[in-house]
């Protein structure tokens, strides 16, 4: 039997995330996202519920404040539940470029000790909200049915298309920012205001269509304003347009691919600095 | 770089002439990514880091590991031991070099790695399993072993954070011991627990060594890599001083670091010292009986004699030194002229300072002495302290009634004991 040959010597610059070795280590992702699952619903009282809650709150938050208070239109479905369909998605995002940031340098342990792709790292920090995400949509129905919605069969296949863009969006953006919070610690403070801004600039508490005209094209050039739109659009069984979600994908496509290469070349320095 | 030595097959690694440099100050002060992008705005670029300085933790380092060898890896603190084992471990890049790895590799740096205190025993033996690179199935086939091994049976279902932690320790090494690699890289993760869980780990080691798995073993513990080892790399400042026979080099080892020689290295580091206007730095010797060596006993005195130089006269100058023991602990520190009301004025002048450690102090072990001068609230007077590894042999009377029973702890003073009767 011929034994594996592994050749240990300094590697390019240039070299981007090796994805056979990924998927050889896929086992390893799954238990880190696993672990992530238990930690994190181990940790806190209310356990699972925590996934549920946490959108709930905020949509009634938001439909106090900016759907009594300030009355934001809401393309005519009831506010609350224009904001729960907006911040659903959101709330996936905003997790994993949070989680995903804060990543490499919060396995400083096992990156000094182990070795292992560690670009699964900010990997499983993004897909472990997956799973938050898909209780909160479970979430929806009763909320559906509280406001007689009926959703649209053929709309709603497009959910898996918006959520796999998303995951990549968030994933491209996550893989940057975790190289750069390494190199760059006072970075880790800049996220959540960072993200706190982009809520904002996404069309979340009011809808793309109070937008005036002229400035829409400014507004999607967020990638997000594409992806919380399809996913309200086809909760709501309206025409979903594939423009924008293709510019999203286009754009994490090469957050993704540029990411990488800074990521590995990170990765070299990586167990030296943290 | 490639290789122009053949790899032959028998080999299961080739370590050829490995370095790695590490810039001391860029690396420790981190920079912010303000001052990042205000250099970027301004065009600047920082090719040198003001204060940064290179250092070879290893320099053409090569040797070769033939399948099915257990090989040990000594040397003094810094001497480049961890360095070879992160690049080993894939951890780290060398900086030239190349090394061919011929098996699947599974690397110990330490016991318990990933481990979770929330999780339980069951969730945290699967987690550190894959960690390690163990597959699902393998972790299922092993797990009544390991959980059997630990003797932690009772408690698989409960959070580790509940733990004691020698259960936690029997936990983490029983993962461990299960790996099955082809190649095995280890630091010294055994030194840790009490004496039985040592002994208990040592043993496990010795099967895994004679069980033609290849190991490479990194350790503080000669008798260890004595008796674990059939070869040893010597490594001194980042290069091989000596490759062979694990006992043979085990001794010249030995040798070397009770000779003159380690005060030697001392030496260089001082001569190494940028230039200071207000002090200078010129000797530090370890004596006993009138003798230069870092080879000591603990029955008689220990003389650390210090030559300094102090250029201008200098309020609250002083030299001070610390004695760590291997596990990094600072037993204890001392300054010059700490025990007066005030801080003293240090007039300009050529001075030697010897502080005495008593006899009966000290304990049979490995220390390390660092010497450093500053300032008191000022500034340091030299770049980094001056580490001088020392031995100690029992020869005091601490204990002596019971020779079998040689004193243990961090130190062993001579205590005072009142007996009466009653």
């Amino acid at each position: 039997m011929q034994p594996e040959v592994l050749i240990i010597q300094p590697s390019s610059p240039w070299r981007t995330i090796d994805l056979r070795e990924v998927w050889r280590y896929r086992e390893l992702l799954y238990f880190f996202i696993w672990r992530d699952v238990k930690v994190r619903y181990k940790q806190t009282s209310l356990g699972i519920l925590w996934a549920v809650l946490q959108p709930l709150f905020a949509m009634l938050i938001f439909a106090f404040v900016f759907g009594r208070i300030a009355r934001l239109p809401s393309d005519g479905t009831p506010y609350a539940l224009f904001a729960y369909a907006g911040l659903l998605p959101w709330g996936f995002f905003a997790n994993g470029v949070n989680m995903g940031g804060q990543s490499l340098i919060g396995s400083a342990n096992l990156i000094t000790k182990v070795y292992f792709p560690r670009v699964l790292v900010p990997i499983a920090a993004v897909a472990t909200g997956l799973v938050d995400f898909g209780l909160a949509t479970l979430m929806l129905a009763p909320l559906l049915a509280m406001y007689r919605v009926v959703p649209d069969a053929g709309a709603f296949l497009w959910i898996p298309i918006i959520v796999i863009v998303e995951l990549l969006l968030a994933f491209g953006i996550a893989i940057w920012l975790s190289a750069l919070v390494a190199r760059f610690r006072d970075l880790r403070h800049v996220i959540p205001f960072m993200v706190q801004i982009w809520l904002f600039a996404t069309p979340i508490v009011y809808p793309l269509s109070m937008v005036p005209e002229r400035w829409r094209w400014l507004v999607q050039l967020n990638p997000m304003a594409g992806v919380v739109e399809a996913f309200r659009r086809s909760i709501f069984g309206r025409p979903v347009d594939a423009t924008p979600l293709f510019w999203a994908a286009l754009l994490a496509i090469a957050l993704i691919g540029t990411g990488s290469i800074y990521f590995r070349r990170t990765e070299r320095m990586v167990a030296d600095v943290l | 770089m490639s290789s122009n030595r053949p790899s032959s097959a028998v080999h299961a690694v080739v370590v050829d002439r490995i370095s790695k440099l590490y810039r001391i100050g860029a690396l420790l002060e981190q920079r912010s990514f303000r001052e990042a992008l205000t250099d970027f705005i301004a065009l600047r670029r920082r090719t040198e880091e003001p204060g940064a300085r290179d250092l070879w933790a290893l320099r053409d380092v090569s040797f070769d590991v033939h399948r099915g060898e257990a090989v040990g890896i000594i040397g003094q603190n810094g001497a480049g031991k961890s360095t070879l084992l992160k690049i080993l471990s894939r951890i780290t890049e060398p900086t030239s070099g190349r090394i061919e790895v011929r098996g699947r590799v599974s690397s110990l740096l330490e016991v318990g790695t990933g481990f979770h205190a929330e999780l339980t025993g069951r969730e945290n033996i699967q987690l550190n399993g894959a960690i390690l690179g163990m597959t699902r199935k393998e972790i299922r086939e092993r797990f009544d072993e390991i959980v059997a091994f630990a003797e932690v049976e009772r408690f698989i279902d409960t959070p580790v954070k509940y733990y004691s932690t020698g259960m936690y320790m029997r936990l983490a090494f029983a993962v461990a011991a299960h790996l099955e690699p082809e190649i095995l890289v280890v630091d010294e993760v055994l030194a840790v627990g009490d004496a039985a869980f040592q002994a208990k780990c040592l043993r496990k080691m010795g099967d895994v060594a004679s069980h033609g798995r290849t190991v490479l073993f990194v350790s503080h513990n000669m008798p260890a890599v004595k008796s674990l080892c059939k070869t040893a790399v010597w490594l001194r400042q980042g290069s091989v001083v000596e490759i062979g026979e694990a006992g043979a080099v085990v001794t010249s080892y030995l040798q070397h670091a009770s000779s003159r020689a380690g005060l030697d290295d001392v030496a260089q580091v001082i001569a190494s010292f940028p230039e200071d206007p207000v002090f200078r730095l010129d000797s530090i010797t370890l004596r006993q009986h009138g003798q230069t060596s870092t080879a000591l006993v603990n029955g008689e005195p220990i003389d650390i004699e210090i030559a300094f130089e102090v250029k201008r006269t200098t309020l609250a100058l002083h030299v001070y030194t610390q004695v760590f023991d291997l596990d990094e602990i600072l037993l204890f520190e001392s300054l010059h002229n700490g025990d007066t009301d005030a801080p003293p004025l240090v007039e300009a002048g050529r001075y030697v300072a010897t502080m005495r450690i008593p006899a009966d102090f000290l304990a049979p072990r490995p220390y390390q002495l660092r010497v450093n001068a500053g300032i008191a609230d000022v500034r340091v007077l030299i770049p980094e302290p001056v580490r001088i590894n020392f031995d100690v042999q029992q020869t005091g009377i601490v204990n002596r009634a019971y020779p079998g029973y040689p004193p243990v702890g961090r130190v062993a003073p001579r205590l005072e004991w009142r007996l009466e009767r009653t």
